[in-house]
């Protein structure tokens, strides 16, 4: 999977992940991945639902000692 | 364009007052939907939508949209952040008396809000902790310069210093038993105060720690000799499950009998083995005692539950009356309805039960997270 943005928003709380992710994605071109990081556990139900509102695609998200990987395919 | 926009913060205490106080409080929920289906607050004249934040990022005129005209906004979130976000868009759009939820749903979840239940005899007194925003009820007892708690919440705090405010010394907790939705403060808070942590020993088989033994018709009591509470097996949630009558007047259930429903039987995963006791306990044990004896449970399920000044209580006799647990015509019928179509599990109840045992010892956060939604100990919960 080719990674095309990191997006880190580790130690930031709600909502600044999906504010910082959103603002990321205007810059992203159709098909490109963008990673974005958190180590907020309520990110969880909040990036699902958010990427699911926009449209875009959520391919997979991970969680590593407290870090959650969330991989957003831009439609 | 000015942006003198004027927020401020409520504490759950406040919003729960105004709940309990009959109060119209309109509510913008922030949170996302699954989490908001999940559990929310709610009362008798609480409306409330249900608008993500993120849904949110570039305007608030959805949200506009939906407010009433002629109230103030309560906006809610999980833990404060994006409703201090929403609000001060919503106050820069031009809404007045905008007032977000003083650490959010997390804050909400552990407010716990005191209610007297009645004077005992001898000066003594009983009150009942409403945790509100997960449905468990906590039961304090004062006599004589000494206090009881039952089912002590892990925030222990509020009973220090309620105890403290009345000159009264903590000597027993009780758990009525081993709680698989939330994690018990019991032991904590006789640690905390000096007093002896009571279990039944049929749920505590697995415990790594010390307590007293909540053996079938125990009496503890409570400033001198002035209360006793009364132990009464009473298995059926759970094999230890014990009820306690107090003064001769009120019977505590734990989460055996609620006012609008009954137990669960299968949170350690013997519904089959359990439903059995459970029928046993309802409709022998409990048939066996005075009906005007005033039950006051471990739960709640939903606000409709809550009575006058926020108190959940109820007389024994009107239950056996219009309790559907406790009408039904044969034991096969009461065990279909026990083991099947129940709610779903609370959430993380097995680590719950783990931590409750002494078998994990999870990190503050960690626990709040393993306490989030409601309790689901009742059959008819949602």
């Amino acid at each position: 999977m080719e990674i095309s943005m990191v997006v880190d928003t580790k130690g930031l709380a709600c909502p600044m992940p999906i504010v910082k992710a959103k603002k990321a994605m205007s810059g992203l071109n159709a098909g490109q991945i963008m990673q974005v990081l958190s180590t907020d556990k309520g990110a969880v139900n909040d990036f699902t639902a958010w990427v699911k509102q926009t449209g875009h695609e959520l391919v997979r998200h991970e969680e590593d000692g407290g870090v959650y990987a969330f991989y957003v395919r831009k439609v | 364009m000015t942006t003198s926009a004027s927020i401020s913060s409520m504490k759950a205490e406040e919003a729960a007052n105004l709940i309990i106080g009959g109060e119209r409080l309109f509510i913008l929920d922030v949170r996302n939907e699954a989490d908001y289906a999940d559990w929310k607050i709610e009362g008798k004249r609480v409306e409330a939508v249900n608008i993500p934040y993120f849904e949110l990022l570039d305007g608030v005129d959805e949200a506009l949209a939906a407010l009433p005209a002629d109230r103030e906004v309560l906006v809610v979130c999980a833990k404060e952040g994006s409703s201090v976000f929403v609000a001060r868009q919503l106050a820069e759009a031009g809404v007045s008396g905008v007032r977000y939820l003083e650490g959010g749903m997390k804050a909400w979840s552990e407010y716990v809000r005191p209610v007297k239940i009645g004077d005992l005899r001898g000066g003594g007194e009983l009150y009942q902790f409403v945790r509100m925003g997960k449905g468990c009820l906590s039961y304090m007892i004062f006599a004589s310069g000494e206090a009881a708690v039952i089912d002590a919440p892990r925030m222990t705090e509020t009973f220090l210093r309620v105890a403290e405010e009345r000159g009264a010394r903590i000597r027993h907790t009780l758990d009525t038993h081993l709680h698989a939705d939330h994690i018990s403060g019991g032991r904590q808070l006789a640690l905390q105060s000096g007093g002896t942590y009571w279990l039944p020993p049929k749920d505590a088989q697995e415990v790594m720690f010390d307590y007293a033994e909540l053996a079938d018709g125990a009496r503890i009591a409570v400033g001198g000799a002035t209360i006793e509470i009364h132990a009464l097996h009473s298995p059926g949630h759970t094999i230890g499950s014990t009820s306690f009558l107090v003064d001769g007047t009120y019977l505590l259930t734990g989460d055996i009998l609620f006012v609008a429903s009954i137990g669960r039987p299968d949170l350690a995963g013997l519904a089959e083995d359990w439903a059995g006791d459970l029928h046993e306990t309802l409709y022998e044990r409990y048939r066996a005692l005075p009906e005007e004896l005033i039950v006051l449970p471990a739960h709640f399920g939903s606000w409709q539950e809550l009575g006058e000044r926020g108190a959940v209580a109820a007389r024994l006799g009107d239950l056996f009356a219009g309790n559907p647990g406790l009408n039904m015509a044969d034991e096969t019928a009461f065990r279909r309805m026990v083991t099947e179509q129940l709610p779903r599990h609370p959430n993380a109840y097995e680590a719950i039960r783990q931590t409750n045992m002494g078998r994990l010892t999870p990190a503050i956060e960690e626990q709040r997270e393993m306490e989030s939604g409601p309790s689901r100990c009742a059959i008819h919960d949602n």
